[in-house]
């Protein structure tokens, strides 16, 4: 008998610690990006480094709204085009389709969640940029509107399944209540339907933006990754990928490594403030 | 009797299973009329084949006519949603849409393309008060209707369904889930509603078909066994079988 408590009490706390084991981590990743992204941006200054215009290593000068830009534009564009292609998608299957039709699809969507990310990259470097390079006559086809194009099909999947297991979760009566007032189907799916879903389909556009600018190994092999400020058709570079591309060779110690550093501190802060986003959206929802 | 609804030679199928057999029945324009049976009578399956809401059901297979002011509502020219307008339904359970009271109301005018706010603002009013639920709303149009009681929910849906002007409201078992005092409410509607309105109610308690209907039709077995005057029909029944429903022998 006492055996076993002192079982019970000792799983208890492994548990415990494996609780805390995650907890313990975010707080390390965000006490080290703090404090590692803090020296640079008071070298630099803050508004200096935010909205500063030029990154160029080799003049000391490090301001990042070109990424901050290009990262916005980008998952704003993946977001613009993602979400109304997603949630339609999301509708038809939820919907719409035959069952067998459904499931085609629903396996589909769940392959291409699979696929990683480098595999995007590379098949937007080999079809997409080439692509653009001739449809729009260009020097190279390597610009934020492949790396749009790409984060739109990366996205898909989420918005596709977040909003999909929201829309089966509406209760039928409020379908067949819109139908019976004379609403076609249609009309029935988007003004009753997604209305009832639409925390979950904020949740998966929210989702979508977090993953978006998060994404950096499919985009830095088709953005060209050049630090411009941002244009359709210009090769750019985005917050992750100017981290990428540059920390394996900026010098330890230097202005140019601590400055990578803070440009993930901002990084950090965008998807902060994307998941508090959510939260609030969540709680009113529960309400 | 002015005939609203008529059904000629109506039968039903889900599949392989016949749901409703030959079915030849009236409904009186401004009157009540009672759908009553056991459990799985198919009642409410002819209810739903009136505004053919059965459409929805997959498999499902009709024969037979179903006239709308002598018209029949399966024929090709017939427009279901423009139909649906005129035959509205309440449902077993309240289901108000998750929106405010007001775009609740104003959900099926918007759908005829009704925009202006004034006019909405008219439809939701008289629509509120028609339902017997304006006093208990004026002051929260724009909150959730899901904030409502379960009663004013079920008044709530009747007054959407008054909302696109229909000439019939069918409901189905409206008070099943409601408490005596909210079923009260309902019934009382329903008597002032018949001035305007015709309703067909399907309904499990028979003191309520008693109490309020003028028609009613008992089903059994996806037959109808007997339809006639209401009065008539609980005190002296024609067949056996409805003697002994009404009397509580089954059911």
């Amino acid at each position: 008998m006492k055996q076993k408590k002192v079982l019970e009490t000792g799983f208890h706390c492994v548990f415990l610690l494996c609780g805390l084991i995650a907890v313990a981590f975010v707080l390390f990743i965000s006490i080290y990006l703090v404090l590692s992204g803090i020296p640079a941006i008071r070298e630099i200054g803050l508004p200096e480094f935010l909205f500063g215009k030029t990154w160029s290593a080799g003049t000391n000068q490090f301001g990042i709204l070109p990424f901050i830009l290009t990262s916005v534009y980008g998952t704003a564009g993946a977001v613009l085009l993602g979400a109304p292609l997603g949630i339609m998608t999301a509708v038809y299957i939820s919907k719409v389709a035959p069952a067998r039709t459904a499931e085609m699809i629903h396996t589909a969507v769940a392959l291409l969640a699979g696929i990683p990310s480098v595999v995007y990259g590379l098949v937007g470097m080999i079809v997409l940029v080439p692509g653009i390079q001739k449809l729009f006559s260009l020097s190279s086809g390597a610009c934020l509107l492949a790396a749009i194009l790409v984060l739109t099909v990366m996205i898909l999947p989420y918005v596709i399944n977040v909003s999909e297991t929201a829309l089966r979760a509406v209760p039928k009566e409020y379908e067949e209540a819109s139908l019976a007032l004379g609403a076609t189907e249609t009309e029935t799916y988007f003004k009753v339907s997604l209305t009832a879903a639409r925390s979950g389909v904020v949740t998966a556009i929210v989702q979508g933006v977090g993953r978006a600018i998060g994404e950096a190994m499919a985009i830095i092999m088709v953005s060209g990754n050049v630090a411009n400020m941002p244009g359709l058709f210009r090769s750019v570079r985005f917050l992750t990928t100017a981290i990428v591309s540059e920390m394996s060779y900026a010098s330890p110690g230097s202005l140019q490594k601590q400055a990578l550093f803070s440009i993930g501190l901002v990084l950090f802060l965008f998807i902060m403030m994307i998941n508090a986003f959510l939260r609030l959206i969540l709680r009113k929802e529960a309400r | 009797m002015q005939a609203i609804i008529q059904t000629e030679h109506l039968n039903l199928w889900y599949g392989e299973h016949q749901a409703l057999h030959d079915i030849n029945m009236e409904i009186g324009a401004n009157r009540i009329t009672a759908l009553i049976g056991p459990s799985g009578c198919g009642k409410t399956t002819f209810l739903k084949t009136i505004n053919r809401m059965s459409d929805l059901v997959p498999n499902c297979r009709i024969e037979g006519s179903v006239q709308y002011n002598g018209k029949d509502i399966f024929a090709k020219d017939v427009d279901v949603t423009q139909l649906r307008t005129k035959i509205g339904m309440v449902f077993q359970k309240a289901n108000p849409f998750p929106m405010s009271i007001y775009d609740n109301i104003a959900y099926g005018p918007r759908l005829q393309g009704i925009r202006s706010r004034a006019e909405l603002d008219e439809i939701v009013e008289i629509s509120l008060k028609n339902a017997a639920i304006w006093d208990e709303t004026k002051d929260r149009l724009k909150k959730s209707a899901l904030s409502l009681s379960g009663g004013q929910q079920q008044r709530l849906c009747i007054a959407r369904s008054l909302a696109v002007r229909p000439d019939v409201l069918l409901m189905d078992e409206p008070t099943s889930a409601l408490d005596p005092i909210s079923t009260g409410k309902i019934e009382e509607l329903a008597l002032a509603l018949k001035q305007n309105y015709t309703i067909v109610m399907v309904t499990h308690n028979m003191q309520q078909a008693a109490r309020i209907s003028d028609q009613t039709a008992f089903f059994l077995l996806g037959e109808l066994i007997e339809c006639g005057d209401t009065e008539t029909l609980f005190s002296t029944p024609q067949d056996n079988r409805t003697e002994a429903y009404i009397t509580g022998r089954f059911g």
